[in-house]
């Protein structure tokens, strides 16, 4: 082989060569790492094996079934946010005046850094907060409560955040799938005397499915695995670590108390998870496509 | 009787339809006031004072106050922070884009063997959260000196970043017409000329999409700058202002010009890069 073919050849990989490296190192790395580290006691580095010994910590620590329970019940925010967004989306889509303006405003949350978020959250919400001295403006004294610093309310008000937060996205999203509807199908609808709710169902719903389901599926594996910000933040697992979460519980065993073992576990719990999602999920879209075919 | 029956019914429809109208108008002027409320909430406290803030904490000020910006700005801790993130967006952003564009250029233009296993398996990277890979890179970062250690969070939010990146750029530059490379081959340029001369020109929108919402993303973050920067003065922004919440509880109005502080320079990059934000969020997961 002459020099310039080998180098010819070759020459992909120095483009992607740091790229590849970057990713092996963030991504690749600790996926496998963290399966290693699971099984040792790593305080002291290289660290001792200690076979099956973290995973019997963790997993008769009531604090790891705790936390992921609050995981599962972050869920709950992602009907509520699709159905919010999907009902914005086809008002803000059917030209209403003002669109574009009520657009950029709706998305304008999800630009608002987390830590900002949270902490005005965390005032607004606190028993000498903004909402109770509104509730008292507004003569609803009885409804005044301690939002933040009652373990039944701490995790609706995070709640609240997340779905400020994250529904703009969710708009914008739908609304760029909408903008591909062919108009033909809308006004026909609209020429056979459809009513708005007719429209939604009939027509809009079916045209989105494969955004809300991809939607839907990045959202889970985000509840589950990717709000850390807004938990640290606002409530840092309190009261009564009635908001603690897998992020959480990882971060406070590997670097409050020392005992990264226990978080490597955790890892790879939502390693497990997060690929079964995928997987799933995959299934479930690849037999759609069948059926509809 | 037929015409009035039209007529009845034309009524109707029309009640309906404004009643439907007024409502949604409602609906939205309602969303739109909570978006906006806490930044409001945010600014609107930054500029009273102590005493204002603790009577009327939802209202506008009694008169405007400077002094908590003027606490903000004259502490040095504060302006640390403020440095080191826009110090970390920058670099981290630029290397990033750089990175990635060779990437995706050799992905979509070039001929080798495993492109489709590479392109599918960084791809598939992206759903992977960012704390399981916090403690091996802790661990990792901790031997080799890289912890407290502006490098180092610079090689994790580049590499973090580097699948959606690639992705996108691979997204935008596929539909590059072959033809227009091959001319340029023929008339004596190299890859590296191609990419420099027609990729990067042809791709200018996307890869502002990507700046801007990389930057975004930069700014942002709070994960990796909480663990892997823990001296005092290697603070980032949203970690200082984190700390920040905890020590000045008794001085709210200090809090929230932090965080206007915080927030200006991203709304700003907001107002006049709209479209590519929207663009670049969007395009990331709807193409498929």
């Amino acid at each position: 082989m002459s020099i310039s073919a080998k180098k010819l050849k070759s020459e992909p990989y120095f483009y992607l060569g740091p790229a590849i490296l970057l990713i092996l190192l963030v991504y690749l790395y600790p996926l496998i790492e963290v399966f290693r580290e699971s099984f040792l006691d790593i305080r002291k580095w290289p660290g001792t094996f200690i076979g099956l010994r973290n995973f019997k910590i963790v997993f008769t620590d009531r604090m790891f079934y705790l936390s992921l329970l609050h995981n599962i019940e972050f869920l709950l925010i992602i009907p509520v946010i699709i159905i919010i967004a999907l009902i914005i989306a086809v008002i803000l889509h059917e030209k209403i005046f003002g669109a574009k303006f009520y657009q950029s405003v709706l998305f304008l949350p999800y630009i608002i850094p987390l830590v900002a978020v949270g902490i005005a959250f965390s005032f607004f919400f606190q028993y000498r907060g903004g909402l109770n001295q509104m509730l008292e403006l507004l003569g609803l004294k009885f409804l005044i409560k301690d939002w933040i610093g009652n373990p039944q309310l701490a995790l609706p008000v995070v709640a609240t955040a997340i779905i400020w937060r994250e529904l703009g996205f969710a708009i914008i999203l739908f609304l760029a799938r909408l903008g591909s509807i062919s108009e033909d199908v809308v006004e026909a609808s609209h020429i056979d005397g459809a009513g708005w709710w007719t429209r939604l169902w009939r027509i809009y719903v079916p045209e989105l499915t494969h955004v809300i389901e991809f939607y839907a599926i990045i959202s889970i594996i985000t509840m589950l695995s990717q709000i850390f910000g807004f938990i640290f933040v606002i409530t840092n697992g309190g009261p009564a670590n009635s908001t603690w979460v897998s992020e959480l519980y990882i971060y406070k065993q590997a670097f409050q108390f020392n005992h990264l073992g226990a978080g490597a576990v955790m890892a790879v719990v939502l390693i497990i998870m997060t690929v079964a999602i995928v997987i799933i999920s995959y299934r479930f879209r690849r037999r759609i496509g069948e059926e509809n075919e | 009787m037929n015409d009035e029956k039209r007529i009845k019914s034309n009524l109707k429809y029309r009640a309906v339809r404004w009643s439907s109208f007024t409502l949604k108008k409602i609906i939205l002027i309602l969303l739109a006031i909570i978006s906006i409320y806490p930044l409001f909430f945010v600014v609107i406290n930054s500029v009273k004072s102590k005493g204002d803030y603790n009577g009327n904490k939802i209202g506008f000020p009694k008169e405007i106050v400077w002094d908590a910006f003027r606490k903000v700005f004259l502490d040095q801790r504060f302006l640390r922070w403020f440095s080191n993130t826009v110090f970390l967006t920058i670099i981290s952003v630029l290397i990033c884009l750089i990175i990635a564009s060779f990437a995706a250029f050799a992905l979509s233009k070039m001929q080798f063997r495993g492109r489709r296993f590479i392109l599918n398996s960084i791809i598939s990277l992206m759903v992977m959260p960012v704390i399981i890979m916090i403690i091996p890179l802790f661990v990792l970062f901790g031997k080799l000196q890289l912890t407290n250690n502006y490098i180092g969070v610079i090689l994790i939010y580049v590499g973090i970043l580097m699948p959606f990146n690639i992705y996108l750029l691979y997204s935008y530059f596929v539909n590059v017409p072959q033809a227009i490379l091959e001319s340029a081959r023929i008339d004596g340029c190299g890859n590296f000329q191609i990419f420099l001369r027609m990729m990067v020109p042809l791709s200018l929108s996307a890869l502002m999409a990507l700046l801007v919402v990389d930057v975004l993303w930069v700014w942002n973050e709070l994960l990796i700058a909480l663990i892997f920067m823990q001296k005092e003065n290697m603070r980032t922004l949203m970690v200082g202002l984190t700390l920040f919440q905890g020590r000045f509880t008794s001085d709210v109005p200090v809090i929230m010009a932090g965080l206007t502080a915080g927030i200006l320079p991203i709304l700003i990059l907001y107002l006049f890069t709209q479209k590519y934000f929207v663009k670049g969020l969007v395009a990331g997961s709807l193409k498929e």
